[in-house]
Formats: structure tokens, C-alpha cells, sequence
């Protein structure tokens, strides 16, 4: 806590430089005293509540610890969560990536509307965009409708409170995470490359695998770990279109928290629920740094 | 050009174009969905809707009637605009103080300031929660507003360093050699140059406070509710049709502001350099 202001003399080479020196490090003390002591120390004090045995936190000890990591429901939980990240990712990128492809080739005047669309769902809240597919996917809603019509289903189907149903909805609630890097580094691919390969008889299949996925992986990695991490933690989409059923790691750490206010449990759950998100996007960080490591040597 | 169009260049394109329409539509559709029940005639949000009306438009501005929803909006418009402004004061200043400093403390205050973005909010807003409440402060839109500033200065930070590593050092160094005092430069050459990069990112910290979740459901209690979590009570149990108005409003607003932005700052132009 006291690490990130104790020590900062030393920066901008300490008193031996000008005053103007001295000066512009202070420039970020006020921001890493606010840190200190509102993310820092609350972060701080969360490991240090999973540390108590009693919903009460007044006897230390492991057993929270015990009874969460010796459950297999927990584990269960912590699975399904990551999967749900690892299906979402990949659905994004299945329909995300061609997108950014007829992106690439369109005209600017194209690219424009094809901007605005990608874009706009962003300033939309989230909680909109959940709301969206409860109108989609319920009972009465525009799918079942459709299918009914055309008389492809005889009664109308369960989509909310299933796992596709979720993975749908999020497919379309993250895509813009996915598509605003990918387009960003493809759209600084040099266009000659593409052509290049063109004239040396490539197909378009082979140009897309052999030179534009591997130059665009910095933008796919950056993508990928948006989405995942966004969609583990999507709380109110989650608990909305997955319904109580479906259990998740934040529907786990609210109940504990809100419902049944055993602190110290939801404190577990929610640093496994970091440990595992961090441990998959820097998975996923160093593997894209390794593919685009190969790329440049 | 010419070259005779062989069948795998047809199948990419029917493959590449064909999932390409999906995403569109996936992305498009729900919100036009919305818009139309949004004007339903009928008690329920079914699809297509019956007839054309206002009336769940009137109930949501009816200021008896949804007063929840009201403070709700005005609360959030509030914690927006002071984390927002407070996030703008730390986050710009901390920019420039961490501006030239190379060593490994500037780095690790660097990724101490931006680690918001990857760790789970849902960990962070917990943490505030116990916290606050550990230490006695009663639940308030201060602390909401303490905690909004935390999630959303990485957005300023950001954009704010990346002008600020545009600007040419020659400016600063001729205008201190000038004879400017540290002070005259800033306000005189350093802050004009960075003012588009500081918008910029106060611009999107304000968006992600107004659709914060994570931390508002830890934070925010009956009296201090916040638009996001009261909508997701609208529609936890049983669905609130209001909702469906709450969001045609959400909805044409973000469109507003995405031609505002365009005509001011050529939004679509900087997010594709």
C-alpha cells in the first residue's frame, strides 16, 4: 500500500535534476494516493477477509478456503464460467473476424456505416443490450414467433435460462470488443501483401490463413482477451438470460455477498474469480506474443 | 482483377460474406427489435408488437409514477459527472508526471493505474464494499462516486498519455528556453496540444460510468440506486414493460452522441488510426 508513494523520490532522477524534475513525478501522487487508498487497500483487505471462518469475521483461519476449494459444485462452477468465456470468444470470432475481413475490403463509404454500426452498441448499456434478447429469445419472443410462423417448431421453445440462449446474447454484447482491435490492425496491413500474394497465385482461402490471420493476430489476442474477460464477469447478463439455474462465479459471489452475507465466502469466490480470468488472458497474452514474436523473427 | 473468379474464390466469398450478414444482423437486429416493442399498444413486450402507441413512453415520464427510475437517472448523471471530473483532474496530472520518467517505479505506478481494466469488476466492487463498510462509512453516493473515479481513470490515462507522447519535446524545451516558467508552458503550449486526448478519454470514462455495473451493485443501496442496477430490477422477476421505453431512450441518445461525436472529433476516423 505504502510501495507506490514511499518510493517514488526516486523517479525523474530524484533531487539531482532541475526542480522541474522534482516537480513532475509529484504530478502523480494524488492519483496513486487515491489508488492506495481505495483499490489497494480494499483489495487488500478482501484476501484478508477470506481469511475468517465465521460470517461474522471474527476467527481466522482457512476454513472458507477449505470448504470452497474441497466442493466439487465450486469447481463446477469455476469450469462452466470459463467455458461460457472460452464459447462466447469463439463465437465472436466466427462471425466478428469475417466482418473485419468485408471491412477491410469495402469502400470508405462503406467503411464509415460499417464503423457506425460496430461502434454504437458501445455507448448502449450493457443492460439494453441484455434486455434486447429477453424480447429475442422469450416465450413470446421474435424467434419463437418466427419458427412458429413458419412452422418449423409446433410449440414455442425454451431459449432464455439455457446456456446457448447466453452464449448468443453475448455474442452480440461483446462483438465490439473483438471487432474494434481487430480492425484497428488490419486496417494497417499493407495492402500489398494481399496482392502479392494474389499474384503469386495464391487463393483467397490460403491468403487469408497464410498472411492476413497470422499479421492480425495482435488484434485477434487483444480481441480474445476483451471478450473473455468480459463475458466471465457479465454479471447481469448472465443472472438475466441464464436465470438462476445457470450458475456463474458472479452470481455465486452476489449471493454470498447480498443474499447470504457470508463475507469471507464470497471473498474466495471472488479471488477465484480473478486468479482464473488473469490466469486465462495472460494465457492468452503470452501466446500472442509468442505467435507475433515468430512473425517479426 | 481479371483473372477468371475460380470456385474457392466463390466459396470465400459466399462463407466470408455470409457469416460477415450474420454478425450484422446479430448486432443490429436485437436494438431495432427494441425500438418497435418499445411503441407497443399492447401489456406485454411481444413481438411483432400490436398496434403503435406512447404509452409506456408516458408512464416512464410520468415524474409519480417512476420516480425510482428519475432519481435513478439523476444519480447516475451525478456520479458520472464527479468521477468523471475528478478522474480527469488525477488522471491528466498523473499523465504528465509520469510523462518522461522511465524508471521501474513510473512503469509499475503506470500498470497499477490501468490494472482496473483486467481485474474482474465484480473483485473490485466487493472489496469496496467490505471496505467502506469495515472501516464505517455509511453507504453514499460519495463512494460511489470514489469507486467510479477508480474503474474509469485507466480511460483518461490513456488516451491522455498517448497525446502526450505526440507532442514534440521541442516545443516544450523552446518555450521554456523562452524563458516560460514550467506553469506558462503547461497552460500556454502543453494542455492545448492534449485537450482532444483528455476529451477523448473523459468522454468514454463518463459512458463506462453511466453503464458501470460491478461496482454499483456492491456500492449502491435503495436510496443511493443507480440506473443500471434499478433497470436490472425492472427485469430480474417479472418484466417491467417500462424498460422497454427506458431503453428506446438509451438507445436514441448513444445514436445522438455518435453523430455528435462524429461532427466534432471525426470519431469513426480516430478509431480506425
Amino acid at each position: 500500500m505504502t510501495s507506490a508513494t514511499a518510493a517514488f523520490p526516486e523517479t525523474g532522477g530524484g533531487r539531482s535534476g532541475t526542480f522541474l524534475k522534482f516537480a513532475e513525478w509529484q504530478l502523480a501522487l494524488p492519483l496513486a494516493l487515491a489508488f492506495a487508498s481505495i483499490f489497494l487497500a480494499p483489495l487488500l483487505m478482501l484476501v484478508g477477509v477470506s481469511f475468517f471462518n465465521d460470517d461474522k469475521i471474527t476467527e481466522l483461519g482457512f476454513a472458507q478456503w477449505v470448504k470452497f476449494l474441497g466442493d466439487p459444485f465450486s469447481y463446477k462452477v469455476v469450469a462452466d464460467t470459463m467455458l461460457l468465456g472460452v464459447k462466447t470468444m469463439a463465437a465472436t470470432v466466427l462471425i466478428g473476424y469475417p466482418l473485419a475481413l468485408v471491412y477491410l475490403d469495402a469502400t470508405p463509404r462503406l467503411q464509415k456505416v460499417l464503423i457506425f454500426i460496430i461502434v454504437m452498441p458501445l455507448l448502449l448499456s450493457v443492460v439494453v443490450r441484455t434486455f434486447a434478447w429477453i424480447v429475442v429469445l422469450g416465450h413470446e419472443g421474435v424467434i419463437n414467433q418466427l419458427f412458429l410462423s413458419l412452422g418449423l417448431i409446433s410449440e414455442p421453445s425454451r431459449l432464455l435460462q439455457t446456456e446457448l440462449g447466453l452464449v448468443i446474447s453475448l455474442t452480440q454484447i461483446e462483438m465490439p470488443l473483438m471487432l474494434l482491435p481487430l480492425i484497428s490492425v488490419m486496417s494497417r496491413l499493407d495492402p500489398n501483401m494481399r496482392d502479392a500474394s494474389a499474384a503469386l497465385g495464391a487463393s483467397r482461402w490460403r491468403t487469408l490463413f497464410t498472411v492476413i490471420v497470422p499479421l492480425s493476430m495482435p488484434g485477434l489476442v487483444a480481441g480474445c482477451l476483451l471478450v473473455f474477460a468480459s463475458s466471465t464477469t457479465a454479471f447481469i447478463s448472465q443472472t438475466v438470460i441464464g436465470g438462476v439455474r445457470l450458475i456463474y462465479l458472479p452470481l455465486l459471489i452476489w449471493q454470498q455477498s447480498l443474499v447470504v452475507f457470508n463475507w469471507p465466502l464470497a471473498a474466495v469466490a471472488s479471488l477465484t474469480l480473478l486468479v482464473s480470468v488473469l490466469s486465462v488472458v495472460s494465457a492468452l497474452s503470452y501466446l500472442g506474443r509468442r505467435s507475433s514474436g515468430y512473425m517479426h523473427g | 482483377m481479371g483473372r477468371r473468379r475460380s470456385f474457392t474464390d466463390v466459396s470465400y466469398g459466399l462463407v466470408i460474406g455470409g457469416l460477415a450478414a450474420l454478425a450484422l444482423l446479430i448486432i443490429v437486429a436485437p436494438v431495432v427489435i427494441v425500438l418497435m416493442t418499445s411503441f407497443t399498444e399492447g401489456r406485454s413486450l411481444k413481438f411483432p408488437p400490436t398496434g403503435f402507441s406512447l404509452q409506456w413512453y408516458e408512464a416512464l415520464f410520468d415524474p409519480s409514477k417512476s420516480r425510482q427510475i428519475h432519481r435513478a437517472v439523476s444519480n447516475s448523471l451525478e456520479v458520472a459527472a464527479y468521477s468523471t471530473a475528478f478522474g480527469v483532474l488525477l488522471g491528466s496530472l498523473a499523465a504528465l508526471g509520469l510523462m518522461r520518467s522511465r524508471s521501474k517505479l513510473a512503469r509499475f505506478a503506470d500498470g497499477l493505474f490501468m490494472s482496473p481494466l483486467v481485474l474482474p469488476g465484480l473483485t473490485f466492487g466487493l472489496a469496496a464494499l467490505m471496505y467502506f463498510t469495515l472501516i464505517g462509512f455509511r453507504p453514499s453516493l460519495h463512494l460511489i462516486i470514489a469507486g467510479h473515479m477508480i474503474v474509469t481513470v485507466p480511460f483518461i490515462l490513456r488516451t491522455t498519455t498517448a497525446s502526450l507522447s505526440q507532442l514534440d519535446p521541442a516545443l516544450l524545451d523552446s518555450s521554456q528556453s523562452l524563458g516560460a516558467s514550467w506553469f506558462y508552458t503547461l497552460r500556454r503550449v502543453t494542455l492545448p496540444l492534449i485537450a482532444p486526448g483528455i476529451f477523448a478519454g473523459a468522454f468514454l470514462a463518463f459512458m463506462a460510468s453511466i453503464d458501470n455495473v460491478p461496482v454499483s451493485l456492491f456500492l449502491s443501496t435503495a436510496r443511493t440506486d443507480m440506473l443500471p442496477i434499478r433497470m436490472w430490477g425492472m427485469m430480474e422477476s417479472t418484466l417491467d414493460p417500462r424498460i422497454a421505453a427506458v431503453s428506446g431512450v438509451l438507445i436514441a441518445a448513444a445514436f445522438l452522441l455518435m453523430l455528435i461525436m462524429e461532427w466534432t472529433v471525426g470519431l469513426t476516423r480516430r478509431m480506425r488510426d
